[in-house]
């Protein structure tokens, strides 16, 4: 396995902030339209964390008109611009699928406090 | 394996191969042996354990004794001298490979892993059968089996030929070279790399 290690560190990104499942992101996703791209934000939260190495992918979850939209991302996809973390979530669970079926006031994930935060680290 | 993003920022699965350095040791030509092709070797090993009839062979060839020794049928063999190193550049200009190795053993296999029978039903009353070939042929006509029926029996460990993979990307200074999709064989494994039959001209390159 540790064989491939030097040959992933050239496509690793080490621009990546740190965020975990629960937390609320705005993803900046290149989008390229015929020979121009652009900038589109994707803002949602983590549902899931999978993979490990340059295999590692996230999950976007967000409400957009009542519909549920999931994006998944690999985590040093050059697709993406950057990662802004918004806030911190608290949440007990590594994948938060139980979130696809809450609806609403229900869905809203708590936010970490920063106090605990500090604790934890 | 492992996965690489392309211009597009798209993945590509790989394959890692570190290609060579391999040395020529005999150039094969149509007047002395009927057909052109080269044999190239690879892997350093201790000069004691050749036997004399394949020292000599190294010994005529000038190189240091090789672990493994290949024959590459090619029109070109000509462009070839003995004792060239062959290294990853020779398949930096191709765009798809054949891959040739030793697949991954996987011992005694059924004939649902073997040869893809679909086995029996999972119910209907089927009785500790699921995964049996079902009949293998008539009763008294004609009162034998088929040869080369296909039953259980040792699967893998084969040579394998995996055909028209497409180079992605050739470092020419580490040696490697990535292959998109998977070769025959397990990590670490021995293959060899040749330019594609289908389409093209032959090169040659072993791992």
């Amino acid at each position: 396995m540790n064989t491939l290690d030097a040959l992933d560190a050239e496509s690793l990104r080490d621009d990546i902030p740190d965020f975990r499942p629960g937390d609320t992101v705005k993803v900046h996703v290149r989008v390229i339209e015929g020979n121009r791209s652009r900038i589109q934000v994707f803002q949602g939260v983590i549902l899931r964390r999978q993979g490990g190495g340059i295999r590692e992918t996230f999950t976007v979850r967000k409400v957009s008109f009542g519909v549920g939209v999931e994006r998944t991302f690999p985590v040093h996809t050059p697709v993406v611009e950057n990662i802004e973390v918004l806030t911190r979530g608290d949440v007990r669970r590594a994948k938060l699928y139980y979130l696809r079926d809450l609806r609403g006031k229900a869905a809203k994930i708590k936010e970490k406090r920063e106090v605990r935060e500090a604790v934890a680290r | 394996m492992t996965q690489v993003f392309d211009e597009n920022n798209r993945i590509v699965p790989v394959t890692v191969v570190k290609a060579g350095p391999c040395v020529v040791t005999q150039v094969r030509t149509p007047e002395v042996d009927g057909y052109s092709a080269i044999q190239i070797g690879f892997g350093a090993i201790d000069p004691r354990k050749v036997n004399k009839p394949e020292g000599g062979h190294f010994a005529k060839a000038g190189v240091t004794p090789r672990r493994h020794l290949v024959e590459l049928r090619t029109k070109d063999a000509g462009e070839y001298t003995v004792g060239q190193e062959l290294t990853a550049d020779v398949l930096a200009e191709l765009a798809t490979v054949d891959v040739i190795g030793k697949s991954k053993g996987k011992g005694t296999a059924g004939v649902m892993k073997r040869h893809g029978f679909k086995g029996l039903g999972a119910g209907h009353g089927v009785q500790r059968k699921h995964r049996s070939p079902g009949s293998i042929g008539g009763c008294a006509t004609p009162g034998r089996v088929f040869k080369g029926l296909r039953m259980a029996g040792r699967m893998g460990a084969v040579t394998t030929t995996t055909l028209s993979l497409k180079v992605h990307k050739v470092d020419t200074e580490k040696g490697l070279v990535l292959i998109k999709g998977a070769v025959p064989g397990p990590k670490g494994g021995l293959v060899l790399v040749r330019s594609a039959v289908k389409g093209g001209p032959v090169g040659s390159d072993a791992k």
